[in-house]
């Protein structure tokens, strides 16, 4: 059964250095044409749709302490030479492939922000953008995402594929939602759901690690156990006591004093909820413990190779354990948005399935938690901008919109990402003689 | 590489081994019952009673009567153990009652109803876990089922309620299309998988979510699918040329899905142990090196894979369409067919046969759970508890015997 | 630090690996233990490397019985191992890799790589390694991987080391460096087992010799044995050290490779316009160490790389830019070089392999059905004819012992009607007796007129087949010398240095 790592990705064995010493670049043509379908998609909707008018993109709220003024432009001459722009870039990309040079990332992320603002530009004609609203709301969608993301990363590192994210989520939310509403505050509600992921994950390892059932298997039954004990609980327990266990106390948005009133970026990264700053520690903390310290180097030593890390003595099995009651317990975190954040109460599979785009960030991001955080943070992005174009009303039928940012996942994955090297061992249960 | 480290570590003697059968003979000695009871069959029916007992805790746990009597537990216990009882009793003959055989009622042919309808529920988890077994065959993982359901359904009820065909020609037709654009949509995931590489656990996850807001679309638009002067996104009901017929006759909803149920069961058996695509499948499936080694093309067998699943899966949606509930396309079609499907494909193992009986205990478990909610007021959320645990259960046997201290099996 | 095992036995279900084996090695002496492929030596040596439990007897260091229950208790009493499989990560750094289990930490567990780093350069420059603490290990040859596995034992004070057929992997020349890296440690007070199936190197080197049979040790012996002698007690009878063949019948020369240049995934230039051809009827083995661009000069032949320019004619006919399948049924057979991994699927039974490259026509299909009884029928004929030891022909390929599988291999691949014969390493890790086996086929395919391309790292294989000799270094040519060119030459030639009297590419 398949894995997450895909065994004939390479045409032959993956050997080490060149014997000749000599290496070649080989570059894909994949990057330089999906830019290219993206530009002659960008332009075509242009160019059938043309809208008059102009476009106001508002750059700060009303609350925040520095006023920045409004920009209005032109809606078609600006999407046109933001359209105009991305052809360039293509024709960039097309010019190193032909040079036998691969597309750089910075050119990928300045085309990536030229589309889209040619994009929102010509979406929101006639209307005011409240870019500020856009981005902040999109942290704020993305904090499930980024969890969930920082979850999976740390139990695949550890050679564990953690695909019962969505379950920890869920759970998380649900512990918090019960916890909060008998305790009238939110932080005891945080803290169970930490404990609900890892709960979740202490039954991924006893499966997975401890009787080698198939980690994939194994996470998507969980996945749906989950749902099946929560929902059962939602309707037995919870709902006809909706007031003592489902009424959860939630967080209120804290702004940081100082950074918070930074413009532009001071309302977007420094005016939200503490679970927000909380994730800012995780990120750093998960990153920095992964590749600076003793606990990150004998992970990813399990992930990479677990026989080596046997034979210096490191308990593979053990580490593994650990490492995915941790990550259970960093996903399960992320749970706690949905009913410590989003909504006062928790409802039957309110997840909606976000872990499993929280797996498609991890392998997009490419097992680094730097990476799959910013992933995650461009699927809340693409999750958030559906709803303010909704509210502002765009030419798009909103199914269109709704069904963006998976479109684009299958673009990144199928064009951009190219070929991830996931950890040797990933998937792959030890057993010790 | 794991794999080769520890193989090389393990003994391979040299003439001693060319002596001795290579597999381990199951000892002679040992009684039959010894045999059966470290046999896998054994474990499952065990998995299976695990499964159930956790679901009799969580019904006992949140009953009322129950939970009162467990304020007075240690003051009239005899109290609280009936209480259990009769909340467990009372869930599990609910079950069989809506499952299998009604007890209740008088005559036969209601008596016997409950069976129809687990047939009715088991024909798309069948054929739908045939196209997830399929691809696990294959090595692949198809977690896009609802996505190919959606679609599959929304494109045999555009076939349906839009033409004036005769039965012989709609049915087949509405059928065939809705099976294609299945076929076509899972294909995707085969050609990016083969192409590029793209992981086909990432794409058919998206590409559920894609087809949802297609069909969507489809839905709020009159002209494609939307039902004229409908404010709901729900189309027409299904013309009656285009209907699966009942094969019970009027009294039982069980209809022509069933046997193509049965027919796909066959057609899938023969494919996987009697044909060439099906060796290969089965070659690419287990070691896709050696597969390429010897000349089998496995990023082309891969997007075959695809495109038969979702063929097979988009006929579970057909069938709902076409059968269960021809009163028109809706956006929950799919009613978690599709994800019900991997864990009837991990339940039978990915075997035609296996899929059956996993298909049939499902289906039963489906029409039953619907039957005990309304009996017994226990959601029917429970049978998903359950479900999972066995399959859960199933997978890890050594776990199901550590629990009941049975002895292990023979290490091999 | 003296090591002695006191009647170690060790079993997997009913096979016993190890019975009863004792053993003591003295400080400053390097103990050799000899014994061919699955005798057990492994085993033993992961018992005490504290990887295996034993089921009876003990271990004693300094006559102090140990309880190890995992490596770490082993390195912690000073044992150091150098596995056969390089027990390193790819992805870490060499200091990474020497300080993981046994990291320095700063603050809060911080990693304190600086400390590594001097400790890897301070015992590389004791014995003259030359290691990079910085470079990734992936980026190492093997040569200096095994100096990092070296470097790792030491840095842990290993006080005995143990290196596990440490030799397979290195040219005759490093394989020298090795001896005095050896003889170095030896002088500085350790004690080392030497696991070892090679003969020549035993000699060279070793104090004292044990020689293991079927996990039992069968005789120690003087390093002043002869080779005849030493291989007598290691398989258990004569065993013919050469291959008997006739001289080869020349016909056409109806193999010719021109110009190979092969490019992996990642951009590494693995193979470098490579030039050989083959005549009908002759056997041309490939020599040189493992990873000089064998494996991707083989699949660049079979249509399994994809990066690949120059020509590869079969009768007239080009082989590049054709797929796999059209490469075989041009009458292409391949024995690769991991059966395991690209020769059989362990979970189909032999008859099913035995089918694997021929699922797409007669006589095992016909309009896309198997032919079943056709396909028993010929897996029994080739069962008894191979010699291939297993229950019956529905017996999963993955249960069946080395030796069985390759020949389960052998006989799909030679029971079609070949024009060209490649075989990649056709005997690692198989027993002599079907090492023998393997052989008398490889001859009997080239008597029959097919050409015949072996490569092997096994230099006496190399010797005992080859008609001709192309040795690879580095992905490129060296030469091609005639079947009997002595030894030592070829071994000179490994290293990549082309003699001089040698002119030309051909014989």
């Amino acid at each position: 059964m398949s894995t997450l790592t895909d065994p004939t990705s390479t045409g032959a064995s993956p050997g080490p250095a060149a014997p000749t010493g000599e290496v070649v670049t080989l570059v894909s043509r994949k990057t330089p044409v999906v830019l290219g379908v993206l530009t002659v998609g960008l332009a075509l909707i242009l160019l059938f749709q043309p809208e008059s008018g102009e476009t106001t993109l508002r750059l700060a709220r009303e609350t925040d302490f520095f006023q920045l003024p409004d920009l209005t432009l032109p809606t078609m001459p600006t999407a046109w030479a933001l359209t105009i722009v991305c052809a360039l870039l293509t024709g960039e990309s097309v010019r190193r492939y032909l040079a036998k040079k691969r597309t750089p990332m910075w050119l990928v992320a300045i085309y990536a922000i030229a589309w889209m603002t040619g994009f929102l530009v010509w979406a929101a004609v006639g209307e005011t953008l409240p870019v500020v609203g856009l981005l902040a709301g999109s942290l704020a969608l993305a904090v499930p995402l980024v969890f969930g993301a920082l979850g999976g990363v740390l139990g695949e590192r550890a050679g564990v594929v953690n695909i019962a994210i969505d379950g920890q989520l869920l759970f998380g939310a649900f512990a918090a939602a019960v916890v909060s509403s008998m305790t009238g505050s939110p932080w005891p509600g945080l803290l169970a759901a930490s404990i609900a992921g890892a709960l979740v994950a202490l039954i991924l390892g006893l499966f997975a690690i401890s009787y080698f059932v198939d980690q994939i298997i194994v996470g998507v039954v969980l996945n749906v156990l989950v749902i099946g004990i929560t929902s059962f609980l939602f309707s037995q327990v919870l709902a006809p006591n909706a007031a003592d266990l489902n009424t959860s106390a939630r967080f209120k948005v804290v702004p940081i004093p100082v950074l918070g009133d930074i413009p532009l970026i001071g309302p977007i990264l420094f005016r939200q909820t503490p679970v927000v700053y909380v994730l800012y520690i995780a990120v750093a903390v998960v990153t920095f413990a992964l590749y600076r310290t003793r606990w990150g180097l004998r992970v990813r030593a399990v992930g990479e190779h677990p026989m080596a890390a046997d034979t210096v003595g490191i308990k593979v099995n053990r580490t593994r354990y650990r490492t995915i009651l941790i990550a259970g317990a960093v996903a399960g975190l992320g749970g706690a948005f949905y009913t410590l954040v989003s909504v006062p109460q928790f409802n039957r599979e309110m997840t909606g399935g976000a872990g499993y785009i929280a797996l498609a960030a991890v392998i997009f991001g490419k097992w680094d938690p730097i990476r799959a955080t910013l992933a995650a943070l461009l699927f809340g992005f693409a999750s958030n901008l559906q709803g303010v174009l909704s509210v502002i009303g765009s030419p798009v039928p909103s199914q269109f919109m709704l069904m963006l940012p998976y479109v684009v996942t299958i673009f990144a994955v199928a064009g951009l990402v190219g070929r991830s090297r996931p950890p040797a061992a990933d998937g792959v249960p030890y057993r010790p003689q | 590489m794991n794999d080769a480290v520890t193989n090389d570590q393990a003994p391979a003697p040299s003439e001693k081994d060319a002596d001795k059968p290579d597999a381990p003979e199951p000892g002679k000695g040992h009684s039959v019952m010894r045999q059966i009871v470290a046999g896998d069959v054994f474990a499952g029916v065990l998995a299976v009673v695990l499964a159930v007992l956790v679901g009799s805790i969580m019904v006992a746990a949140t009953d009322d009567a129950v939970r009162e009597s467990a304020g007075y537990l240690f003051a009239r216990p005899g109290d609280f153990l009936s209480a259990v009882w009769d909340a467990v009793w009372g869930a599990y003959t609910a079950l069989f009652r809506g499952a299998v055989y009604n007890n209740l009622v008088s005559d036969f042919s209601t008596q016997i109803r409950p069976l129809t309808e687990t047939l009715k529920f088991a024909a798309p988890l069948i054929v739908a876990g045939l196209g997830v077994g399929l691809g696990f065959r294959a090595g692949l993982f198809n977690i896009g089922g609802r996505g190919q359901m959606l679609l599959a359904g929304g494109a045999a009820g555009y076939v349906g309620f839009n033409f004036d065909l005769p039965t012989f020609i709609h049915l087949p037709l509405a059928i065939l299309v809705g099976m294609v654009v299945g076929a076509l949509w899972a294909g995707i995931a085969g050609l990016l998988k083969a192409r590029t590489g793209a992981h086909e656990v990432i794409v058919t996850i998206m590409l559920n979510y894609v087809a949802y807001y297609l069909l969507f679309y489809a839905l709020s638009k009159e002209g494609l699918l939307q039902a004229p002067g409908s404010a709901n996104p729900k189309s027409l009901p299904m013309k009656e040329s285009a209907v699966l017929p009942d094969i019970l006759g009027d009294r039982f909803n069980l209809h022509l899905g069933f046997v193509l149920a049965l027919v796909a069961v066959a057609y899938v058996w023969w494919l996987l142990n009697r044909s060439a695509l099906g060796y290969r499948i089965r070659a690419v499936g287990e070691n896709p090196n050696a597969a390429r080694s010897a000349g089998i093309d496995v990023g082309r067998t891969w997007v075959t894979v695809m495109l038969l699943a979702g063929a097979l899966v988009g006929l579970a949606g057909v069938n709902q369409v076409l059968g269960t509930v021809p009163d028109g396309v809706t956006l929950d079609l799919d009613a978690s067919i599709g994800f019900d499907a991997i864990t009837v494909a991990l339940l039978g193992r990915s075997r035609p046969l296996g899929i059956l009986a996993a298909g049939l205990l499902f289906g039963a478990f489906k029409a039953g759970g619907f039957s005990m909610q309304a009996a017994e007021g226990i959601p029917v959320d429970i049978v998903l508890v359950v479900q999972s645990l066995i399959v859960l259960f199933i997978a890890a046997p050594p776990l199901v015997r550590a629990i009941f201290r049975l002895p292990a099996k023979e290490a091999k | 630090m003296k090591l002695e095992l006191r009647g170690i036995t060790k079993r997997f279900g009913s096979l016993v690996a190890n019975d009863r084996i004792s053993l003591t090695v003295e400080p400053g002496e390097i103990h050799a233990l000899l014994g061919e492929n699955g005798a057990g030596k492994s085993t033993l040596m992961n018992v005490l490397y504290g990887l295996y439990r034993a089921d009876e007897g003990e271990i004693l260091l300094d006559d102090e019985v140990q309880h190890f229950t995992g490596p770490g208790d082993a390195m912690a009493a000073g044992i150091g191992m150098v596995h056969q499989h390089f027990m390193l990560i790819p992805v870490f750094s060499v200091a990474e890799n020497v300080m993981l289990g046994n990291e320095s930490t700063g603050f809060a567990g911080t990693l304190d790589l600086d400390a590594s780093r001097a400790r890897v350069t301070e015992i590389s420059e004791r014995f003259g390694f030359h290691v990079d603490p910085d470079a990734l290990v992936e980026d190492l040859p093997v040569g200096v991987q095994q100096r990092v596995e070296i470097i790792k034992a030491l840095s842990r004070d290993a006080e005995l080391l143990v290196f596990d057929e440490p030799t397979a992997v290195l040219t005759p020349q490093e394989t020298d460096e090795l001896m005095e890296i050896m003889r170095q440690l030896r002088e500085a007070g350790k004690a080392i087992v030497f696991i070892t199936h090679k003969l020549r190197e035993v000699r060279a080197v070793a104090d004292k010799i044990t020689v293991i049979r079927l996990g039992k040790v069968v005789g120690e012996a003087e390093p002043t044995a002869s080779n005849a002698e030493l291989a007598a007690m290691m398989v258990g009878r004569p065993v013919e050290l050469v291959v008997h063949k006739d001289p080869p019948k020349l016909g056409e020369e109806v193999f010719a490779v021109k110009d190979l240049r092969v490019v992996n995934a990642t951009g590494h230039v693995q193979v470098d316009g490579i030039t050989f051809s083959i005549r009908a009827g002759e056997v041309l083995a490939v020599a040189g160490v493992q990873g000089n661009g064998q494996t991707e000069l083989t699949e660049a032949i079979l249509g399994l790389q994809e990066h690949v320019t120059g020509s590869v004619r079969l009768d007239g006919k080009e082989l590049l830019g054709r797929s796999v399948r059209q490469v075989l049924d041009a009458g292409v057979g391949f024995i690769p070089e991991d059966r395991q991994e690209d020769g059989l699927v362990g979970n189909m039974t032999i008859a099913e392999n035995l089918m694997l490259n021929r699922s797409f026509a007669p006589p095992f299909v016909r309009r896309g059905s198997l032919q079943i009884d056709k396909l028993r029928a010929f897996a029994e004929e080739k069962l008894q004819q191979y010699d291939v030891r297993a229950r019956d022909i529905d017996t999963a390929c993955g249960n069946l012992s080395g030796g069985n599988q390759q020949k389960v291999v052998v006989a799909r691949e030679l029971s079609r009607d070949l024009r060209l014969l490649v075989a990649a390493q056709p005997t690692r890790g198989v027993d002599v007796g079907s090492i023998e086996f393997i052989h008398k086929q490889v001859v009997a395919t080239r008597d029959s007129g097919v050409p015949v391309l072996v490569v092997s790292t096994e230099l006496d294989e190399v010797v005992a087949l080859a008609d001709r000799i192309m040795v690879l270094y580095r992905g490129r040519v060296v030469g091609i010398v005639p079947g009997d060119t002595p030894r030592e030459q070829l071994g000179l030639m490994m290293t990549g240095e082309r003699p001089k009297d040698l002119e030309g590419d051909v014989a």
